[in-house]
Order: structure tokens, then sequence, then C-alpha cells
């Protein structure tokens, strides 16, 4: 029997709304527990540096300035090699090599976050302690482990983005003569800049996010890290470490936290929506005067960059 | 009539090439004259688009492209060890079927060549764009809009902007694999009346599937057939009295 398309499309319509409504019951559920605490507290205590549940106090600076300091250290080591990974895959290397090398950064993709974790605490700890010095449960030990782990994200989005360049560009550019780094730094890369931008804010996502991999190497002291080698506590760390005995105020605090997350995630996401759409060309970053006999110190200087 | 004696800017002799098992150019021997417009006509698949790229190498971007035999430019081989092929394709420029602006400025689109060649910089490069867009018959539409995307212009005006991209590097020879297949009837015209005038400065060999186009523009024409060179010789000759009953065949539209 053949069933009619209208009800097959119905059906698979309900199913994908399914999974907004997942999305908006989370939501619900975590502000329908955490923001009431918020408001009891007032925000600035809640974004105070004094974090002591037991004591009725719940400030989150600390661990918010963690999961920063580990996502910052996280993008810098794999932003330059996730990008330079794609461009290798996509532009570079022999169809040999990809073959071997696509399905590797897969499987790095599947590898359980714990194993991350693991690895992190049988390498990189005893490293950062032996060269480095600190305890080496730390900041950099996260931000190192994180980097990896981004790794497949970045990579992965910034392909296709690279993949989606039209061969015509290319073709076009290498006719004039450019050598095929000319042609990936100057026509390539500016043409899947939105999709690289893209790539780089979910991996920003994905290092936010990340939980056991970090409670396993951070360290967890809920403290301000003076240097990468100071133990820290992200936001993640302190949900898995204290959801399991956590009661009362104690526990919305824990689901405000989830809001934080929650919302930061969410706009990294919405920011990469926005930066896949938009594909406009750099503008020239230095217009002077059209008129080709002036000379040049009569132009128009260009104009200062003020820093936000 | 006979053949015009003239300086020969491109030459094969005895070019064959493979791309894997599929011979696409048999045994061409063929002399391109300096700025002269040379028009390659014959069936799709006859092999007019791989002739035109063998002069700039873009073939060597093929996977399983062998070529064989004489090439040369300027009595310099092309198919040797140590050929820099930059600097031949900034000599040799190209210009595509369709237009392929790169997303970037109308700006940085022109003087692409001239950065990458480091030719020119600075206020140079405004200069090299107004006169590569003037001589293209760009400036006066676009002066004021350098900075807009090259994505948001016509057709035409990219066609146009390709062909300003080109001649930036100041080339000796363009390569133009049917430039106005993309375009409107009004818009052919207007292009081809820009070749005219860029065939006194540049030798141009010219890829199209069109022969009134080839009647029009050119001063010489190619017949190729399933990769052979049939006849090249003067446009007037090839079309009124071509040596051999191929061509004959194909020109008063007798198959194709």
């Amino acid at each position: 029997m053949r069933l009619p398309d209208k009800v097959v499309e119905r059906a698979l319509l309900l199913l994908a709304l399914s999974s907004v409504a997942v999305l908006a019951s989370i939501a619900f559920f975590i502000v329908r527990e955490g923001a009431p605490l918020i408001y009891r507290v007032g925000l600035s205590n809640f974004f105070s540096t004094d974090w002591h549940p037991t004591a009725g106090r719940f400030g989150i600076l600390f661990m918010l300035v963690g999961s920063l300091a580990v996502t910052v250290g996280a993008l810098a080591l794999g932003v330059p090699l996730g990008i330079s990974c794609a461009i290798v895959l996509g532009e570079m290397a022999p169809p040999r090599a990809r073959r071997i090398l696509k399905p590797a950064i897969e499987i790095l993709a599947g590898i359980p976050s714990v194993v991350y974790g693991f690895m992190g605490i049988v390498v990189v700890l005893p490293w950062i302690r032996e060269h480095l010095g600190g305890p080496g449960a730390s900041g950099l030990a996260a931000a190192v482990i994180l980097g990896i782990m981004i790794l497949p994200t970045i990579i992965a989005i910034s392909l296709d983005a690279l993949e989606a360049v039209p061969m015509s560009y290319r073709d076009g550019s290498l006719a004039m003569g450019a050598t095929e780094w000319q042609t990936v730094r100057r026509v390539v890369l500016p043409a899947a800049r939105s999709g690289i931008v893209a790539a780089v804010i979910l991996g920003t996502g994905r290092a936010v996010g990340e939980t056991m991999a970090v409670v396993m190497v951070a360290g967890n002291a809920v403290q301000l890290p003076h240097s990468p080698l100071d133990p820290l506590r992200t936001l993640t760390a302190n949900l898995a470490l204290e959801m399991g005995y956590a009661t009362g105020d104690h526990r919305a605090a824990l689901f405000a936290t989830g809001i934080v997350l929650f919302l930061i995630v969410l706009s990294l996401n919405g920011a990469a929506g926005l930066a896949r759409r938009r594909r406009r060309p750099r503008p020239r970053p230095r217009r002077t005067a059209s008129v080709a006999g002036v000379p040049a110190s009569e132009r128009i200087p260009p104009s200062p960059v003020s820093d936000p | 009539m006979a053949d015009v004696p003239r300086a020969a800017k491109l030459r094969t002799d005895g070019l064959n090439v493979h791309y894997g098992d599929f011979h696409a150019l048999k045994n061409v021997t063929a002399v391109i004259g300096e700025r002269r417009l040379t028009a390659l006509i014959g069936p799709s698949g006859c092999g007019k688009s791989t002739f035109l790229r063998v002069f700039n190498r873009m073939n060597d971007r093929v996977a399983g492209c062998r070529v064989e035999g004489i090439v040369e430019l300027d009595g310099q081989p092309l198919y040797r060890r140590g050929v820099d092929i930059e600097a031949l394709r900034r000599q040799v420029g190209m210009v595509f079927q369709r237009p392929n602006p790169f997303p970037l400025s109308i700006f940085e689109n022109v003087v692409f060549g001239p950065r990458i060649h480091a030719l020119a910089a600075g206020a140079e490069l405004e200069a090299v764009a107004e006169r590569c867009l003037g001589a293209v018959g760009l400036w006066d539409d676009l002066k004021d809009r350098l900075d807009d995307s090259a994505l948001t212009i016509t057709p035409e005006q990219m066609q146009r902007l390709c062909i300003a991209r080109a001649i930036a590097v100041e080339p000796d020879v363009l390569l133009m694999d049917e430039p106005c297949s993309s375009l409107d009837p009004i818009a052919t015209l207007r292009i081809e009346s820009l070749m005219r005038e860029l065939s006194h400065r540049y030798t141009i060999l010219v890829v199209t599937h069109n022969m009134q186009q080839a009647a029009r523009i050119s001063d010489d024409t190619g017949f190729l057939l399933l990769g052979e060179l049939v006849e090249l010789g003067p446009t007037a000759t090839v079309f009124t009295r071509p040596r051999d009953r191929r061509t004959e065949d194909y020109v008063t539209g007798g198959f194709g």
C-alpha cells in the first residue's frame, strides 16, 4: 500500500519538530530551575567571585573566567592547527593522502571525551609538571586537550567551506600565474571565509561545552588562575562536580550556571549561522582618492581603527 | 590566396595530447601569428579547449593528461623541465567561458595579477586599475564602485572585468575559451568588438562554437575535428575556399 505524500510529509514534519521541542523543553526546565535563584541573589552577586554554596553564596565569576581562559587557549592551539589541516586536506594533499587523513580525523571526533581526559592525565600532566612546573593539572593542560578535541569540528567545517569554493576561482587564479599558495591565500580563503569563521565559532562552542576531559585535567580549584600553570575550574566542570550532591539553592545555582552556558552556546551557534549566511567580499582596506594623478600625500589617510 | 608571411608567436609541431586512454589532439602542427586574432572552430569535443590550454599549461591540472610534441612560445619550448609555469601564465593570459571574477572587490580583481607578480604597489595599483578597466570599457561605469564586490555586476561587466584582470599583467598572448557563450547577443557583439580592439596589441587565440563569430572577428581560423587540426589559415580563405572537404562541409553547415 502506498502512503499518500501528505501523510509522510506530516509525519516527518512532526518528527523534525520534536527535536525543536526537546530544545525548547531543555531551555524551559533550566530556566525554571535556575532563574528564580539569579533573581533572588541578584546579578551582581551571581557574577561575583564568592562561591561558597554551603554558606549560600553563589558567585560564578571564577568559573566563568576559567571557562573563557581554557576556551581562548584551546582556540589558540586548535584554530591554526585545524585551518592548516583543512587547507592541506582540501587544497594540497594528493587524493591518496586524503583518503587516509580524512577518516582519521573523523575517528578523532568519535573518541569519547573521557579518553581524551585519560590521555591528558598520563601524557600532558606529567609533561607540564616536569618541563614547565606547577602541579600539572592546570588551565594549560585543559587548553591543550580541548585544542585537540575541537580539531575535528574546525577541520570538517573548514573543509566543507573550502570544497564549496568553485573550481573556477582556482583556475582563474592559477591561470593568472599565481602559485598554489597564493591561490589559497588570496582567493580560496577569502571565498571560504564565512564558512571558516563558522567553523571557529562552532569549535568555540564545543570548547566551552566540553566537561569530562576538562574535569580530569584542569585541577578544578575555585580560584582566579594567575598563570596558565594554575589549576582552575570551568562552568561545566563545576556542574559535573557538584550536581551529584547539591540540593536546594545550591542545586538551583547550578541550574543557573546552566542558563549561562546555554546562552553562550546558543549565541555562538547563532553567530556561526550568521557567518555562514553572509557572503560578502572584504572591502579594500585603504581606498584612497580614485584619481590616479594625485600624489599619495594628498590622499585621504586611512581612517584610524578604533578599539572597542 | 597565399598565407601572409608573419611572425610566429605560438607554434606546435607534432603535438599529441592524451587524457588517459583518450587521444584528444592528434599530431597537431600549427603556427599562430603574432598580434593576430585566431579563432578555433569545430564541433564539441573536438579538442579546441584542449588545444587552447596547451599554451598556458592549464592542462597540467588535469590528472592523467599527457602532452607530447613541440610547443613553443616565441621559439621557446613550453614543455621542458625547468619551465617557470607562473612566468609563462603571466605572459599567456586566459579568459574563461563563464566569467569567473574572484569574490573580491572589483579593484582587487583587476590588481590581482600585478599584486601576485609584484609588478606594482600602492598608488601604482590605482593607475593599473584605471588603465585596464579603461581598456575594456568599464572605467566610466565602475570607477565609483571599485570597492563593491565583483559579484554584483552584470555578466557582461564580469567578463570585461576578467579581460581587464588578464591584461593587467601585460601579457603577450590572450587565450579565450568561448568568452561570449554565457552572454546575451548584444553583450556578445560588444565583447567581440573589444576583442578586435585588443587584437592590435595582443596575440589572441579564441575558441568559439559560433562560426559567424569566427567569421566576424578573426584574422585566421583553425578548424579542429576529432582531435585533428584539419585546416588553419586566413579566415576568408577557410570560409570561402577551404582546402579540405571536411572544412567545407562544416562551414557550409553540412554537419555539426
